[in-house]
């Protein structure tokens, strides 16, 4: 178990198996935040404080396992180099903030990368796991197994009035963050999800595109998360989450089937065209890409292409994205070389599974 | 326009300020905007916590500059003993310094809270297993109660006499539990 590991493979091994409705929900997360009671929080403690936290997870955690999570590695940032940080942001192992941070910061990784607990980032402790698929439940239940696991050694910034303290008021509470990531392209095509967004938000859930800027959301992929940390329990907080996501998977599987019951041989023709694209082309953009990707993505779903499994775009998009496109050249690349090397090994990896 | 501060840059900074129905103009270069404080939070882009600082001062309307003034003269120093974060800078920022910035600025944060949690204010979710201590037993006292209260209603004594006995002896060990910290 290395750096090298994480480095080296696009998808996380537990990326690579189906979950519940996986056509649709590409990933399920709980992410807690914690801190430490008697320390001030990382955006004003000391270097010898946040050097404290640092080691205390050096000591108690680094080699350790907990049930499934085998293996906990420490990755150092400031031990990295700018591209393998950026690398780690595009598997979603590490936040952007913590990225920016270097100094006394660090993320504790399992084996098979589930489970990521960031040190001092915003808060002392950022713990995430992630489950294939549809599975908040599941996710919600060993992240709070993970949290108890914790807390055996480690004094928690706790109130009874405000319940876990957090650097920022938006978090305080359970300190959780539950959030889906979905593939909506059905949604997307015929405008439906912009009219759904305001009564999502309505019900203190956020939707927003998970890669590009702004509303817009490359590659139709969005992540539906709870706004509201305070005053509703964690259970409460997933099923409202639940209910809306399963009420976004009907609707999505009934925009798809009205897609092609409408108008069947243009999505046909958006579909092949883009596969045509990703496999002949030479030079391209990541937005390009991405919309590429997912109408692939789409025609799989729909059992149009039935030559590449699904699992091999989840790679693509992320393996496609500047950081990892650059731990594989070896070399920094400007956006331009980038567009030819992207177009190259999207090329080279369709090929490889048409072989097989 | 030269600068009204050092008088060798270009005025680039414009702001007019009103303080007590005084009303003011300054014309400043950036430089000395952000000496003199003009400009306390230009350097960062605009963020959520700009936004969220914005929510601690939208009770008092007034304009820009005028309300720093303002809070600074009208509200006694609130400091944290813990970590030294005055409640202005918290306001600023948008963010506590450490855990006791919680109890410190207490009277103040239900408005904040209300406004980011969809008017919740109190927490009502997991309790850690060590740190909460004797909360888990609270929290099943309260259950017991709600339960005793509706079995009167119901006039189902026979029941409701053994919950009266499960709240004691909870009562009992919770009494025990604060003695045993002290």
């Amino acid at each position: 178990m290395s750096l090298q590991q994480f480095m080296n493979e696009a998808l996380s091994p537990w990326m690579k198996q189906d979950g519940p409705d996986s056509d649709i929900v590409l990933s399920s997360r709980i992410r807690l935040a914690r801190n430490f009671s008697s320390s001030p929080f990382p955006l004003i403690a000391s270097d010898e404080t946040l050097e404290k936290v640092l080691d205390f997870f050096k000591e108690e955690y680094k080699g350790q396992s907990f049930r499934d999570y085998k293996g906990f590695e420490i990755v150092q940032m400031n031990d990295l180099e700018p591209v393998e940080k950026r690398v780690l942001v595009e598997k979603h192992l590490i936040s952007p903030h913590l990225a920016e941070k270097p100094e006394h910061s660090a993320a504790l990784i399992s084996e098979n990368e589930q489970v990521s607990i960031m040190i001092n980032e915003e808060d002392h402790i950022r713990l995430q796991l992630y489950f294939p698929g549809f599975q908040l439940d599941k996710a919600l239940e060993q992240a709070s197994q993970l949290d108890d696991w914790l807390e055996e050694k480690i004094n928690y910034a706790f109130d009874e009035k405000r319940g876990y303290l957090t650097a920022c008021p938006t978090n305080v509470g359970t300190g959780m963050r539950a959030s889906v990531m979905m593939h909506l392209p059905a949604l997307s095509m015929t405008q439906q999800i912009n009219r759904m967004t305001p009564a999502i938000n309505q019900l203190g859930l956020v939707v927003r595109g998970i890669y590009g800027e702004g509303s817009e959301a490359l590659g139709n992929i969005y992540q539906i998360s709870n706004q509201i940390t305070l005053g509703k329990s964690e259970q409460d907080i997933v099923e409202d989450l639940h209910s809306v996501v399963k009420q976004l998977i009907d609707q999505e599987r009934r925009a798809r089937e009205a897609l092609i019951s409408r108008s069947g041989v243009q999505l046909e023709d958006r579909i092949f065209r883009s596969y045509g694209v990703l496999k002949h082309s030479r030079i391209i953009e990541s937005k390009e890409a991405a919309k590429c990707l997912s109408d692939l993505r789409l025609g799989i779903d729909l059992k149009l292409i039935d030559d590449i499994p699904r699992t091999i775009l989840n790679e693509l998009m992320i393996l496609t994205q500047p950081g990892f496109l650059q731990q594989y050249a070896k070399a920094s690349l400007n956006p331009d070389e980038r567009d030819v090397r992207r177009a190259s090994l999207i090329r080279e990896r369709l090929q490889l599974e048409n072989e097989e | 326009m030269e600068c009204q501060e050092c008088h060798q840059r270009k005025a680039t900074v414009h702001l007019t300020q009103v303080i007590n129905g005084q009303k003011t103009e300054v014309h400043v270069c950036e430089h000395c905007a952000k000496d003199k404080g003009y400009m306390s939070y230009g350097e960062e882009n605009f963020s959520l916590s700009n936004l969220l600082s914005g929510l601690f001062h939208s009770e008092s309307p007034s304009t820009f500059k005028g309300k720093q003034a303002h809070t600074q003269q009208q509200t006694p120093q609130l400091q944290c003993p813990t970590c030294g974060m005055t409640y202005q800078e918290f306001a600023r920022i948008g963010k506590f310094g450490c855990g006791n910035c919680y109890e410190t600025f207490d009277e103040r944060l239900n408005p904040v809270l209300r406004r980011v949690h969809s008017g919740n204010t109190t927490h009502d979710g997991k309790i850690p297993k060590r740190e909460g201590g004797h909360l888990h037993l609270k929290r099943e006292l309260d259950e017991h109660k709600s339960n005793l209260r509706q079995l009167i209603e119901q006039e189902e004594f026979e029941q409701a006499a053994k919950v009266r006995d499960k709240i004691r002896t909870l009562e009992s060990r919770i009494h025990e539990g604060e003695d045993g910290e002290q």
